[in-house]
């Protein structure tokens, strides 16, 4: 039985023993992970992985199951106990499938989320670009201590059927190729960096010699990296690094986090949030892009959707189940790609731009509290003096509440970031709060 | 992309946990008795005998890797849910399968299969053993069961647990959150459990089995003052099954997650630079896990990239320190009575009066350095090779009183509720999230404070641990660490504790 007739034969099974409605989804993925170090495979690791998880509707309540054990007689004890247990919980009004509306209008651009290559790539072209990478970095720093390197690609397959007329199947593939470097700085410390990229298709990857330069080159940049005087400085956030703060605040923009009162923007729709400078689109169509899809997880059919224009909050993450509980029509239950209006130089220009401020480059650890929007997180980079890169910081903290920040922000790079689902361009915030001495 | 940086985090382990009802009791876990030959247990179900183990080991030792060995997993995951005074929805999640690695030095080669034919394991089996190219080894013929000790003895399965009773203590939770304060104005409580059965056979021609229980309870509530909104939680998690919930510990969930939320309408942001800070006992653990656990991890001492790789039998703290990784706790979320490799689990001393003592080893690393594994070889499933992996990682008692080290503090913080922690393995840098506190001024405990990253270096603030308490307790809640794409429970605890100096990461 393939996928389709599995998850079809699920559906009636799961009606006949008393299930009002279903949502069935079959999945399998097909990964490789080639890990080289130092001159040897270090670990060649394959995987094959199936999972069936069905949604189901019974007498006004809800329940959510998954299991990998794909055999017809092992399903149906599945789903029978699934069914049993399901009726000792409450009736939850709000439970219920989508409406069919929502399903219609499903864009027909072809995404390219499959790289059609992807079944000739053999094993010894995997291990011969992990290796590339590690004989490039190998040789250049006689301060290294390890450099392993990355290659790694997975084949995934998706059915998607619900019991009111939604049908959906994708396949898409992902390769990813980094390296890792450790140096010995005399100091006693051991500086460690890295750089990694993923793509859906392999020929959209950078080229390797420069994966493996910028792994050794922002190792290299660590080295005797510290703290300075803490102060209220500009902050050039590097473009790869933007979505490890936006990407806090994002989650306040669900129904979930809005409903449950567990979020610092409730009630701000076409109000202004963030500076002018701020245009954010949802974009779910571009071709190859990694969040790229034809539909979400409630089957709604993927539309561009402008979040914020001009700091202006224009839509929510609107799932159909919290679109209910809220009264508020649903949009899309999370983020795909998200592309952003840009400016007219890149960070490098920026930089050259500061009298002082900090360069952040990377977080480390910290957390946000989605209900306030106060931030505290760990960061390092540089510190810039007149346009130069002075001193590599780290040990270092940013804090403050998002809803300053995002009023803070005073440029946007027109260099956006191409190997994630979010498109993030270098940003400026003034006046950010950074902790050192 | 996180999975490669190294920069291991520990984080409360998210809710998304899931329910089941397999028919089944505990499992026989057979084979304890010495001396014995190995009699199928609990994975005789899915047709597991000793036939079926030396047939894959056969596969995986057929180019000649130095080692192998065949991990099988079943496990159930039961979780209901509850939001807007409603049971408002369930889920189960059934894993099963089998991951096969074989070792050539420090290589691995690792493969799995969801399937438990014997074709399916069979040729897993033969893609692992690809990362030899040797000649053929022969597995044992036999294989001897370990004698284990059980740090998480229960008296019934989850299985056995109707979900009307899970349902029915999800409720009471509920409405002692709302019966608690007025100013509550949401709830969420999850009810997990998860039942792990593991096997796991080598080509030394040893065997374990255990039975690895683990509830979380938690309750996340929003209160709202003024206009002012602020959310908190309170957890357990435990090796353990229903008889740990109490009336007293049903009773005090619902106060502790009350207590957390409104105390945050009080509370100021900290202050920013270099302060002493005061840890208080339980989760504060989560500095150890960052600041030294990790960097003990001798997988990456074994490549040299730790900022510890040479400073074993050197001192790094002052002599009243003693720190440990233990996986023989009694009922503790990183318990373990067996590693996933067939290593017997220990009490490991990282740091014995201020000298560091031994590296956490998995058999890699072990066998790298010619020393015994200290049973710290975990895997997060049959989808992942073992690592070197922390169980219960914690200080010892040290000579202070907690009334001293706040008495001894002239201004600094008191740190009280931790929610993660994050490290830089190679230079030792580390943070710590600190959601809830009080200022120390002249020597007294001030103002709440809240929602402050803490942010140092390891070797750097265990030179700093100047007074030590005599309060040592274990964190209650639901801690898991992740490192290189595997999650694993963990639980840390430390006494009373003053840092002279490191940079907590305030407002100003």
């Amino acid at each position: 039985m393939n996928k389709l007739e599995l998850a079809k034969w699920t559906q009636e099974y799961a009606k006949q023993q008393g299930a009002n409605d279903t949502s069935v989804v079959i999945s399998k993925r097909r990964s490789i992970d080639i890990e080289y170090r130092d001159g040897n495979i270090d670990k060649l690791a394959e995987a094959t992985e199936n999972s069936l998880s069905i949604e189901l509707y019974a007498g006004g309540r809800y329940s959510s199951h998954r299991t990998n054990d794909l055999r017809k007689p092992a399903v149906e004890k599945f789903v029978q106990n699934a069914l049993a247990m399901t009726k000792y919980l409450g009736e939850d009004p709000f439970q219920a499938l989508p409406d069919p509306k929502l399903y219609k209008g499903r864009h027909t651009i072809d995404l390219e989320l499959f790289d059609s290559g992807y079944h000739n790539v053999e094993t010894k072209k995997r291990v011969d670009i992990a290796t590339k990478i590690n004989d490039r970095i190998q040789g250049q720093d006689d301060r290294i201590v390890s450099v392993t390197s990355y290659f790694s690609d997975s084949h995934y397959e998706n059915v998607h059927l619900k019991s009111n007329g939604f049908e959906g199947e994708y396949e898409s593939s992902t390769f990813g190729a980094g390296a890792e470097v450790s140096l010995d700085d005399g100091s006693g410390k051991k500086p460690q960096s890295w750089a990694y990229y993923s793509a859906r298709h392999l020929n959209d990857l950078p080229d390797l010699n420069g994966i493996a330069d910028e792994a050794l080159k922002k190792t290299q940049d660590t080295v005797g990296a510290g703290k300075v005087e803490s102060a209220a400085l500009p902050m050039i956030l590097q473009n790869n690094q933007v979505r490890g703060l936006l990407g806090r605040i994002w989650g306040a923009l669900r129904g979930g986090s809005l409903q449950q009162k567990d979020s610092f923007l409730i009630d701000k729709l076409d109000t202004k949030i963030a500076s002018d400078l701020l245009t954010v689109i949802d974009d779910p169509t571009i071709v190859r892009g990694m969040g790229s899809r034809y539909y979400d997880g409630d089957g709604i059919a993927a539309k561009v959707m402008p979040v914020i224009e001009n700091g202006v909050l224009k839509n929510y993450y609107i799932d159909v189940y919290y679109g209910r509980k809220l009264e508020m029509a649903p949009t899309c239950g999370g983020s795909s790609n998200l592309t952003f209006k840009l400016g007219n130089r890149d960070g490098a220009a920026i930089e050259k731009d500061m009298d002082k401020a900090i360069l952040v480059t990377g977080f480390l650890g910290g957390n946000a509290n989605s209900t306030t929007g106060d931030y505290s997180l760990g960061v390092q980079g540089w510190l810039i003096e007149n346009g130069v890169r002075t001193k590599p910081i780290a040990e270092m903290n940013i804090s403050g509440n998002f809803t300053e920040l995002l009023n803070q922000l005073v440029e946007v790079g027109n260099d956006p970031y191409q190997y994630s689902s979010w498109r993030t361009p270098t940003m400026v915030f003034d006046g950010v709060q950074f902790a050192g001495l | 992309m996180s999975d490669l940086t190294r920069r291991e985090f520990v984080k409360v382990t998210g809710s998304g946990l899931a329910l089941a009802s397999l028919a089944g009791t505990l499992p026989g876990l057979a084979g304890c008795a010495g001396g014995q030959q190995f009699q199928p247990g609990y994975f005789g179900r899915f047709g597991i005998d000793s036939e079926t183990m030396r047939k894959i080991l056969s596969e995986a030792l057929v180019y000649g890797g130095d080692y192998a060995d065949v991990f099988f997993q079943h496990s159930i995951r039961n979780s209901v849910r509850m939001e807007d005074r409603i049971v408002n929805s369930a889920s189960t999640s059934v894993q099963l399968g089998v991951g096969i690695r074989v070792l050539k030095g420090d290589q691995t080669g690792y493969s799995f299969t969801e399937d438990l034919n014997l074709e399916s394991m069979k040729a897993a089996a033969r893609t692992a053993a690809n990362i030899a190219s040797g000649v053929k080894k022969a597995p044992p013929q036999e294989y001897q069961p370990m004698i284990l000790p059980n740090y998480y003895p229960v008296e019934m399965s989850w299985q056995d647990v109707g979900i009307d009773k899970r349902v029915a203590i999800a409720k009471q939770i509920d409405d002692d959150v709302f019966n608690e304060d007025e100013r509550i104005i949401k709830n969420y409580v999850g009810f997990h459990d998860i039942e792990k059965y593991i096997l796991v056979a080598n080509s030394e021609g040893l065997l374990s089995e255990d039975y690895q229980p683990m509830l979380r309870l938690i309750a996340y509530c929003t209160a709202e003052q003024d206009g002012q909104r602020e959310s908190n939680y309170f957890d357990y998690s435990i090796r353990d099954d229903l008889g740990f919930l109490t009336p007293e510990r049903l009773t005090r969930l619902p106060k502790e997650a009350v207590r957390r939320t409104i105390n945050l309408f009080d509370a100021q942001s900290a202050p920013a630079g270099e302060l002493p800070v005061v840890l208080t006992p339980g989760s504060s653990g989560i500095l150890l896990h960052e600041a030294i656990g990790h960097g003990m991890e001798a997988d990456f001492n074994r490549i040299g990239t730790s900022v510890y790789a040479d400073k074993l039998n050197k001192p790094i703290a002052q002599d009243f320190i003693n720190i440990v990784d233990s996986g023989l706790n009694k009922h503790v979320r990183g318990s373990i009575n067996v590693d996933d490799e067939c290593c017997h689990t220990k009490e490991t001393f990282l740091v014995e009066n201020g000298i560091l003592r031994t590296y956490l080893h998995d058999r890699i690393s072990a066998r790298h350095y010619g020393v015994e594994p200290t049973g710290n070889g975990r895997r997060q499933s049959f989808k992942h090779n073992p690592m070197p992996r922390m169980r219960n990682t914690y200080m010892l008692n040290g000579p202070h009183t907690f009334e001293e080290i706040i008495g001894s503090v002239k201004y600094g913080i008191l740190a009280d509720q931790f929610t993660n922690g994050q490290v830089n393995i190679g230079p030792g840098d580390f943070t710590f999230y600190v959601k809830s506190g009080n200022l120390i001024e002249d020597g007294k405990i001030t103002s709440p404070i809240k929602d402050v990253n803490i942010i140092g270096n390891g070797p750097d603030v265990l030179e700093k641990v100047t007074m030590a308490g005599n309060d040592m307790a274990l964190t209650e809640g639901g801690w898991t660490c992740g490192k290189s794409g595997q999650s694993v429970p963990v639980s840390h605890g430390l006494p009373s504790l003053l840092v002279s100096s490191i940079t907590v990461g305030g407002k100003g």
